[in-house]
């Protein structure tokens, strides 16, 4: 068999912004609260990114931070004179600081966890799609399997398992993710998959893998990106949660949620600082999160009716 | 079935890979006679293989093992926290579809009005606060800081057919308030969001342009041709949400410190009390082949279509 000749890129049409697609990014900017979110999650992604830079306290560093600060209340003043806004824990840490680096590793976790599920859920998604029959079948039986079960269950599961640790709950979170991927790209793909041009690339004798990769994927990526939005929020909850229930993040890199359950024991007593902000900001950044992603997944219906 | 004996398999060596519960278990200064005798008694010396097929023997017995902790039959100590449990979820998905349905029934009639909108956003913002910072900021602001409810515990409970239930007391009532509240929150605005799909996808239908056609009361097109319709899909996901609640109260259970399975999960897991689990992820397991064939069931029955189906030739 020949090798397939090389398509001139010049003949190929470039990506247009179609009037559609114009459209429906004004309908999302048009969106008063819409705005607001994507504000707060720029300004959440470069505090978490940046801001740990210029914190004023490394949470990690013990030298910067005294016991004898412990649990002061928003506003007072520690030892060395610096005002903490927010008060301070149990170790006599700023809470801003500790807020900032705790941002950090939750959106760590978030972004790597999904992005590692999207990438397997979007290959199994395409192999069962491109392949179909047993294969198809086998994929989808172990897809329904897993999420036959509430994805806390699972994760809480593994974790008590394979233990604790940054890593370990990105692996928990992948394997209950991916699943979800896997069953959206698969739907995308099948409709695809019948599609002329992906017969005439398998006339053409283009491998299976050039095929799934790129014809299937660029068509029909859309919709698992539009849903990817809303898991991470799910991954970042899912990470604070386990955090919270002590099986997640370790104590030595705390994410939001194991700051909050740290203040769980002062609640009882009023110091309710060291739960509220740290979940404060927890909030701000699901329900951004999930904001944008709601909004986009209406943009995208629109456009199909 | 066969996913029953998958998961058994999977968790059982799962459980086992975690680690030694003797370690935990036996008192540091035990001799080492002591230890074995220890180790036998719980059946610990055997092989990995042969440990599992012993579980599987006594599991289809109904027997999954004696705890470790307690020193009961594991499916037991679990039976008797489960009323907890079940009287939370309850509870939650009564109060999410008598506040959720509506509600979305409203926003899927009335999709362009400004207070679809703000429940709409508030929805999400129903699902986006992590659980466990909304029990805690419940506890803070009812407990902590207005002094109405207490923070923990299942208060006074009546006995109805042997099973102690808490909602029949004053007491009880106090202590279920804030940890439904906190399960039912999310679920309220789960039904809310499908109501209001589906009422509005509903709404464009052709029988109900038809009956609006024919002269249909309004209230009676929503009750009769719409509602009825929606509810096919909002009952699946009731459903599915029973089991998912279960699993959810988890987090509820350990901020409010409910006596349910839950909580005894997360306990068993620090300490690797390896029967427990096992026969917890068993059960669960069950519950949810059992709420799937019930669903169906239900969904048989609501939809005369499926019955169709089943008799055409």
């Amino acid at each position: 068999m020949t090798k397939p000749r090389p398509i001139d890129p010049t003949l190929v049409p470039p990506l247009v912004e179609t009037p559609q697609r114009r459209f429906n990014l004004r309908r999302i900017k048009r969106r008063p609260n819409m705005k607001t979110a994507l504000i707060a999650l720029v300004v959440i992604l470069a505090a978490g990114l940046l801001l740990p830079f210029a914190a004023p306290q490394n949470p990690y560093d013990l030298s910067t931070f005294s016991v004898m600060d412990n649990r002061l209340p928003p506003g007072e003043r520690s030892l060395d004179g610096l005002t903490v806004w927010l008060g301070t824990d149990s170790q006599g840490r700023d809470m801003v600081s500790a807020i900032l680096y705790g941002m950090r590793v939750s959106l760590l976790v978030g972004l790597a966890a999904t992005s590692l599920a999207l990438s397997i859920g979007v290959t199994v998604g395409l192999l069962a799609a491109m392949f179909g029959g047993r294969i198809d079948a086998l994929l989808m039986r172990l897809v329904d399997f897993i999420l036959g079960f509430p994805s806390i269950l699972v994760a809480l599961v593994l974790l008590a398992v394979i233990g604790r640790g940054v890593d370990k709950v990105i692996i928990a979170i992948v394997v209950v993710q991916w699943a979800t991927y896997a069953r959206i790209m698969r739907a995308a793909a099948m409709v695809e998959r019948r599609k002329e041009y992906v017969e005439a690339a398998e006339n053409l004798g283009y491998p299976s893998w050039r095929i799934m990769f790129r014809h299937l994927l660029p068509n029909s990526i859309g919709s698992v990106l539009v849903v990817a939005t809303i898991y991470v929020a799910h991954a970042i909850t899912l990470e604070a949660t386990l955090s919270f229930l002590g099986v997640g993040v370790p104590v030595t890199q705390p994410s939001l949620g194991l700051l909050v359950a740290s203040g769980f024991e002062f609640l009882m007593s009023g110091e309710y600082w060291i739960s509220l902000f740290p979940g404060l900001a927890l909030l701000v950044l699901i329900f951004s999160l999930n904001l944008v992603g709601d909004r986009l997944r209406e943009a995208l219906d629109s456009r199909r009716s | 079935m066969a996913v029953l004996l998958a998961v058994s398999l999977v968790v059982f060596l799962a459980v086992f890979a975690v680690g030694d519960p003797v370690e935990l278990l036996i008192n540091p200064e035990a001799t080492q006679h002591e230890r074995e005798m220890m180790v036998r008694a719980l059946g610990l010396d055997r092989p990995v293989w042969m440990q599992y097929l012993t579980f599987l023997g006594n599991a289809m017995q109904g027997d999954l093992g004696i705890s470790f902790v307690h020193g009961e039959p594991a499916l037991q100590i679990i039976i008797e926290r489960m009323p907890a449990t079940f009287e939370l979820v309850f509870f939650a998905l009564l109060i999410a579809s008598l506040v959720g349905i509506p509600l979305g029934l409203y926003v899927g009639l009335n999709s362009d009005a400004s207070l679809s909108r703000a429940i709409m956003t508030g929805s999400i913002l129903g699902y986006s606060i992590p659980n466990f910072w909304k029990g805690m900021m419940l506890i803070l602001l009812l407990s902590v800081w207005l002094h109405w409810l207490p923070t923990s515990g299942r208060g006074e409970t009546v006995d109805i057919l042997g099973i102690p239930v808490s909602f029949l007391t004053w007491d009880g009532v106090r202590h279920l308030v804030m940890p439904v509240l906190n399960l039912a929150i999310p679920n309220t605005a789960l039904m809310i969001r499908l109501t209001a799909s589906g009422a509005a996808e509903a709404r464009t239908q052709d029988y109900v342009k038809f009956a609006r056609a024919k002269g249909v009361r309004p209230q009676r097109i929503v009750r009769r041709h719409i509602l009825r319709n929606i509810l096919i899909p909002v009952i699946t996901v009731l459903g599915i949400e029973f089991g998912a609640l279960i699993a959810f109260s988890t987090i509820t259970e350990t901020v409010f410190a409910w006596p349910g399975m839950g909580k005894l999960l997360i306990t068993s897991i620090y300490r690797l009390d390896r029967p427990v689990v096992v026969s917890y992820v068993m059960l669960i397991t069950f519950l949810f082949v059992l709420i799937n064939l019930i669903v169906d069931l239900i969904y048989a029955a609501l939809d005369p279509r499926v019955k169709l189906m089943d008799r055409a030739p």
